[in-house]
């Protein structure tokens, strides 16, 4: 394969912060498990987490398991980041059909960024960051 | 129409400059040339000024701000009866205006002054996602390496292009107009033509977007000033009445490319529609009353998008819009960034877009479109709120 294989930024580059709304997608993230939050009233995923439900305002949230396989719904091929011009990231962001209405933002790696395209299946994978927190990321589905 | 009860009467910059090439100039003497520049362009004295418009949280790029108490003190402004901004970035520039406008209309100041004031030495705006440190919801974008504003909004472009088969022909076509406009300017920081080879060889940053689809890295500063329309008729220039102003949006917009939640259309699209709505509705005009338009350009195609926003165009139509030449200066329909934008004259975070909306109503514009009645000028495409203004003609 002649392109640069899509990767993603160095661990040890890569930081995050939390609070009390965020911090069990995070803790789950660190057992590699795919979690996002739904409205215990009413039944909404939303993410990032924050302190209300949008739809009915209330703040009870069941934290959903969540089957880690997500769709493509748009990218951009991202050539060099601050510090490290010959990176190649493929940052996407992610439709997740089993938290429909909610979505994430990360790198699909490991994969020549010319087959990447809209709707593209992909699946889970966790990656060390900084302070022992990982992140999810996505390679496409075999 | 209902003439406005406001006027723009005054505007004033800098020289424009290449990063780094304002100093050993500071934000405060920057602003401060512009500030005076505008006061004698409107023929009145620094101490009339007794209001301060600002936007973007009266940011001055990264890691600087503005302060109307240090204004104040070097200007020797004996008393300010207004200070206050909008909140978020550069999406509220041409809602400054505006909100001048409610400090007058409201009895609280006379005579008020919005400004932008940009250096990029200490970090370089188009890197500010990478320079500033994660909180708690920006922790869900940050990881995947989106490191500037440009790199964000490749996502919506390529989107975009996937709904409506949109071209990047169509945002070369931006770019090579705004720079055909840019030419003949003397403030200009590009004045070499752009050709189809440049745009096709540049470099990808973002893929779809390459190099000439990011606005300059340029410093400098731009002051506008407003006061009541009664007032307006006595001093230098000809008033430039606020037909309206508008900011705000909708929540499906909301963060935007910092959120990524919205629904399909939207996030296809500049965040405008319910800008453009009310806008529209208050002046009680269409887009085809509309004879210039300035379009916040930090990014080629979101020139594109605000396009179909406003309604020059139906939604998703804005690519082969652009390719018809119909954003041209010359021989276009609707004429765009006259003054050759953020693309090529400079980048002032949006306020540029206001200075030659009022030249255009003046008559006084470099490229001036023949018979302009109605101006158009929008702040960035960006977090909540956006705006846009409308400036007209004194009756
Ligand atoms: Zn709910």
């Amino acid at each position: 394969m002649s392109a640069a294989l899509a990767t993603s930024l160095p661990a040890e580059i890569v930081q995050i912060t939390t609070d009390a709304y965020t911090e069990p997608f995070w803790l789950a993230a660190k057992e590699d498990r795919l979690v996002a939050p739904k409205c215990a009233d009413c039944g909404t995923f939303r993410l990032p987490p924050t302190p209300f439900c949008p739809e009915c305002r209330s703040k009870a949230v069941d934290w959903t398991e969540l089957s880690g396989r997500a769709e493509v719904f748009s990218y951009s091929v991202v050539h060099g980041f601050p510090g490290l011009p010959d990176i190649t990231l493929v940052a996407a962001v992610l439709d997740l059909p089993d938290a429909p209405g909610a979505r994430l933002i990360g790198n699909i790696v490991d994969v020549d960024p010319a087959v990447v395209h809209i709707g593209m299946p992909v699946t889970v994978q966790f990656s060390t960051i900084s302070d022992g927190w990982k992140v999810p990321q996505f390679r496409p589905l075999d | 129409m209902t003439a406005g009860d406001v006027a723009v009467v005054g505007v004033g910059s800098t020289p424009y400059y290449r990063r780094g090439g304002s100093a050993p100039q500071s934000i405060v003497d920057l602003a401060g040339q512009a500030i005076l520049a505008a006061c004698e362009d409107a023929g009145l004295a620094v101490t009339d000024i007794d209001g301060f418009a600002y936007y973007s949280m009266a940011g001055a790029g990264y890691g600087q701000a503005m302060d109307t108490a240090v204004f104040m003190e070097t200007l020797g402004i004996p008393e300010v009866t207004f200070s206050a901004t909008l909140t978020s970035g550069g999406g509220g520039s041409a809602g400054s205006v505006g909100l001048a406008r409610a400090a007058i209309v409201s009895g609280d100041a006379n005579v008020v002054v919005s400004v932008m004031a940009l250096q990029q030495d200490r970090g370089r705006l188009g890197e500010v996602f990478a320079l500033v440190p994660p909180d708690p919801l920006s922790s869900f974008l940050k990881p995947a390496g989106l490191s500037g504003p440009g790199h964000l909004m490749s996502v919506l472009t390529r989107r975009h292009m996937h709904d409506y088969g949109t071209r990047r022909e169509a945002f070369a076509e931006v770019a090579l107009s705004q720079r055909a406009n840019a030419l003949n300017r003397p403030d200009a920081i590009m004045r070499k033509p752009l050709t189809e080879d440049d745009y096709w060889n540049a470099r990808m940053i973002a893929d779809p977007l390459c190099l000439y689809d990011f606005c300059l890295e340029t410093e400098g500063a731009v002051a506008v000033i407003t006061t009541s329309a009664d007032r307006a008729k006595d001093l230098r220039q000809k008033p430039v009445p606020v037909v309206a102003a508008v900011h705000g949006g909708h929540r499906d917009w909301g963060r935007a490319f910092s959120w990524y939640g919205m629904p399909r259309e939207t996030f296809a699209s500049s965040g405008h529609a319910a800008i453009a709505e009310h806008l529209y509705g208050r002046a009680g005009v269409t887009a085809e009353d509309i004879d210039v338009a300035l379009l916040y350009d930090h990014f080629s195609p979101m020139v594109v998008m605000q396009l179909e926003d406003y309604g020059f165009c139906k939604k998703g139509e804005g690519g082969p819009f652009v390719e018809s030449g119909a954003v041209r200066y010359k021989g276009g329909s609707i004429p765009v960034n006259t003054h050759g934008g953020q693309l090529s004259e400079a980048y002032i975070i949006g306020m540029t877009h206001i200075k030659e909306g009022v030249e255009q109503m003046r008559g006084t514009a470099i490229n001036q479109v023949a018979d302009a009645e109605l101006a158009l000028v929008t702040g960035g495409p960006a977090h909540l709120p956006v705006s846009g203004l409308i400036l007209g003609q004194a009756s």
